[in-house]
């Protein structure tokens, strides 16, 4: 990465510019052109460095007003199997193998599930439940009760 | 209440967003809209707080940093005094209150992994708490689609 892309992601970390040709927009501000913009953008997409473009909507707003953290303790051999197949699930927005932190913390893998209600996200953990079957030891549902403090991952400064 | 268009919009531009030079009015032609039509209700939707972000959405774990996940059991008669304990770092990306005896969850980032230790040595040095960390090992990979 180099001064060029670090640029690019400080100037496009909080959003895009809304002008009807953003690209050129953002080489007027931080330099190189147009061209060189996209290009760099196509590279990081490809490089997975950036995962999408696109808009992100406030679940609440949405009416996704229930957001659990599903935990699970699910056995080693087929943590990672299972895993990739709770991510395939159109309700998760991330799943993650973690580190368990025995004896109170047996879980080890954490899925995201976001509904309309607590009844909905009780039915997406029954359905990953029913996907994990007996590899699964143990699980629960953490609903955040509060927001303490959200400021977003902002690397460059 | 949002308008179907809006709804449309929003399904759409979850999928993506078109790299040329007029990519506006690439994205508006197939939601059968004007250029400036959609900037403006973009627009709109940002600054009403239905969206929270429309632009590239990178990832934390491929920018050279480090973030990490960790969790602490707080007395419920501290919980507002250690928030603000744990608030107080600028590394704190996020922090969450959950229904579990772990009940205080929160993401350190900085651009070292030691520094992310640094941070959870200190919290644990103020507070008195463990500090419970959950690094990810790895990521499966996820497409959401919430349907507006």
């Amino acid at each position: 990465m180099d001064a060029l892309d670090q640029a690019l992601i400080k100037a496009t970390q909080a959003g895009l510019p809304l002008t009807a040709k953003p690209y050129a927009t953002l080489a007027e501000q931080i330099g190189g052109t147009e061209a060189e913009i996209m290009a760099r953008l196509k590279t990081m997409l490809d490089a997975g460095v950036i995962r999408r473009i696109g808009v992100v909507p406030n679940h609440y707003r949405l009416g996704y007003t229930a957001n659990g953290m599903t935990v699970w303790d699910v056995t080693d051999p087929e943590v990672d199997r299972l895993g990739e197949a709770i991510g395939k699930l159109p309700f998760v927005s991330h799943c993650y193998r973690r580190p368990r932190a025995l004896p109170d913390w047996p879980y080890n893998l954490f899925a995201m599930v976001h509904g309309h209600s607590r009844a909905e996200t009780t039915e997406q953990a029954a359905q990953i439940a029913a996907l994990l079957g007996n590899a699964c030891r143990a699980h629960d549902i953490l609903y955040s009760t509060r927001i303490l403090k959200k400021t977003g991952l902002r690397l460059v400064e | 209440m949002l308008q179907d268009i809006d709804r449309r919009i929003i399904n759409q531009l979850q999928n993506g967003f078109p790299l040329c030079a007029r990519p506006f009015e690439a994205a508006a032609k197939a939601l059968d809209l004007n250029e400036s039509d959609l900037i403006d209700r973009l627009g709109m939707l940002l600054k009403n707080g239905t969206l929270t972000r429309f632009g590239p959405l990178y990832n934390a774990d491929r920018m050279g940093g480090a973030n990490v996940l960790a969790a602490m059991s707080v007395p419920l008669e501290r919980f507002d005094a250690v928030a603000d304990q744990v608030n107080a770092h600028p590394e704190i990306a996020h922090n969450y209150a959950r229904d579990h005896a772990l009940n205080m969850w929160f993401v350190a980032a900085a651009p070292t992994l030691e520094a992310v230790e640094q941070v959870f040595c200190a919290i644990a040095a103020e507070t008195g708490l463990t500090v419970n960390r959950f690094p990810k090992e790895r990521e499966f990979f996820v497409e959401l689609m919430l349907t507006a």
